[in-house]
């Protein structure tokens, strides 16, 4: 499974993001699953809106960071998408 | 045992053991006759938050067939309030497009629907009525509604040989996901072993067959293949674990750690109408029976894969052994292995299954 940066990422229908009180963390939960997110995915997923590219996503996250740094979170945001992606529980917006 | 009790991250809340169906290999207890004070919708609905409280966030609706009851979509709706993952584990019976949009309309997260097999003749033979036709309107309303789904398949030897049939039907019906899951041999499943095993070279073929599909449909549908108790090496890690992760409550409130555990004779089961649900998880003799590890004889307890496997399936080790602390007899390494492949080797033709009776409702 590999991403082109001009994918528009969102939430498959059946994946509903809820936070979890008791972890103070974000929780994904689809069928039979539920993947506790560290604070980055958990901004990475809020930003999968089906409208937004995986390249404006990583330029939203790498806003405030060293120039240099921006390579670094790419491949931190298309590892995790891709990794959901093939889950199926993200999605790319037609 | 002094250890807190581990977070619970799913409740299995069987809501009846009533069904329409009559399945050969159903999991609910031969004796389910004996649970039939079923819990109210009250009950229920308390349960819900006493798990939610206890930081369960996963709900399955089953039983038995979870549509049986009326009161069902004031369940899906509480579920959904508290905040829960609302899967509802059905066979599609009774159901007509009007109850699925209201369920939908309640909140419902997911619908998982079992087939028997890809062929009628076939999945009606092993679920004991005329099914197939309904399953597949079921199914498309699931589509209209826009409900995620996964379609589920109970894998033995009279379907092993079509899971390619199986996966054209899923992709067909637009399954969000399909679950190949094997026999494990409990309940109605050991009553009628003989004429459920496949052989060895079934499985593999299989297993290749979901891999395969699984490859070619990597990011448009998940393809799950449940291993088989009685041709693997180890024994599946059954319920991630006694009382570890999943709370499953009968239809008459008993809280157990697996839909079986209330047949391992001298466990002290509780029930939720007695007691909140908290005190039963962390400190119910049944629930601490055989959590954790202290309880293990060798070879687990010195297993490496004693965290991995968690000992197998206790009810399995009863039911086989009749003695429930013994090792899974799944495990290569058990004392009692001879048990299992001693079975393997004893078939009977996949004919003249034993079904489970008609029972209704009171709700």
């Amino acid at each position: 499974m590999t991403l082109a940066g001009s994918a528009r990422p969102r939430l498959a229908r059946k994946a509903r993001l809820r936070f979890d009180a008791r972890e103070d963390k974000n929780v994904l939960l689809s069928p039979e699953r539920g993947l506790v997110l560290n604070e980055t995915a958990a901004s990475v997923l809020g930003l999968c809106d089906g409208i937004r590219t995986i390249d404006a996503i990583v330029d939203a996250l790498a806003a405030g960071h060293a120039p240099g740094e921006r390579a670094r979170i790419a491949g931190d945001v298309m590892d995790l998408l891709e990794r959901l992606v093939s889950r199926t529980v993200i999605e790319l917006a037609p | 045992m002094t250890a807190p009790a581990p977070r619970p991250w799913t409740l299995v809340a069987e809501l009846t053991y009533a069904c329409p169906l009559r399945c050969a290999y159903c999991s609910n207890p031969v004796g389910y006759e004996r649970h039939r004070a079923e819990l109210a919708t009250d009950d229920w609905c308390r349960v819900f938050a006493e798990a939610e409280a206890l930081g369960v966030m996963q709900l399955h609706l089953t039983g038995g067939e979870p549509l049986v009851r009326r009161d069902l979509e004031a369940l899906v709706a509480r579920a959904r309030a508290l905040g829960l993952y609302t899967n509802l584990v059905t066979s599609g019976l009774p159901l007509d497009r009007a109850r699925l949009a209201s369920l939908r309309d309640a909140g419902l997260d997911h619908v998982q629907l079992s087939i028997q097999a890809a062929d009628k003749e076939v999945a009606e033979r092993v679920a004991g009525v005329e099914s197939f036709e309904h399953k597949l309107r079921v199914a498309a309303w699931i589509k209209e509604l826009e409900l995620p789904f996964t379609l589920n398949c109970v894998l033995h030897r009279a379907n092993l040989d079509e899971v390619d049939a199986i996966v054209a039907l899923a992709e067909r019906l637009g399954a969000d996901r399909l679950e190949l899951a094997n026999t494990q041999y409990l309940g109605w499943a050991l009553a009628n072993r003989a004429r459920l095993l496949p052989s060895a070279e079934q499985i593999d073929e299989a297993r290749h067959r979901a891999e395969d599909a699984r490859r070619r449909l990597d990011g448009t549908m998940e393809i799950l293949f449940v291993k088989p108790d009685y041709f693997g090496k180890y024994p599946r890690a059954c319920m991630d674990g006694w009382a570890r992760r999943f709370i499953v409550v009968s239809p008459d409130g008993l809280a157990l750690p697996c839909h079986a555990a209330h047949t391992l004779p001298g466990l002290a089961f509780e029930n939720v109408r007695a007691r909140p649900l908290a005190e039963i998880w962390e400190s119910s003799p049944g629930m601490q029976a055989f959590r954790g590890e202290d309880w293990m004889p060798e070879p687990c307890r010195s297993c490496d894969r004693r965290a991995i496997d968690f000992g197998g399936c206790r009810c399995q080790a009863y039911h086989l052994t009749g003695d429930a602390a013994a090792t899974d007899p799944a495990c290569v390494l058990a004392p009692a292995h001879g048990l299992v492949e001693e079975a393997r080797g004893r078939t009977e033709p996949d004919e003249g299954y034993l079904l489970r009776g008609p029972l209704r409702s009171p709700y």
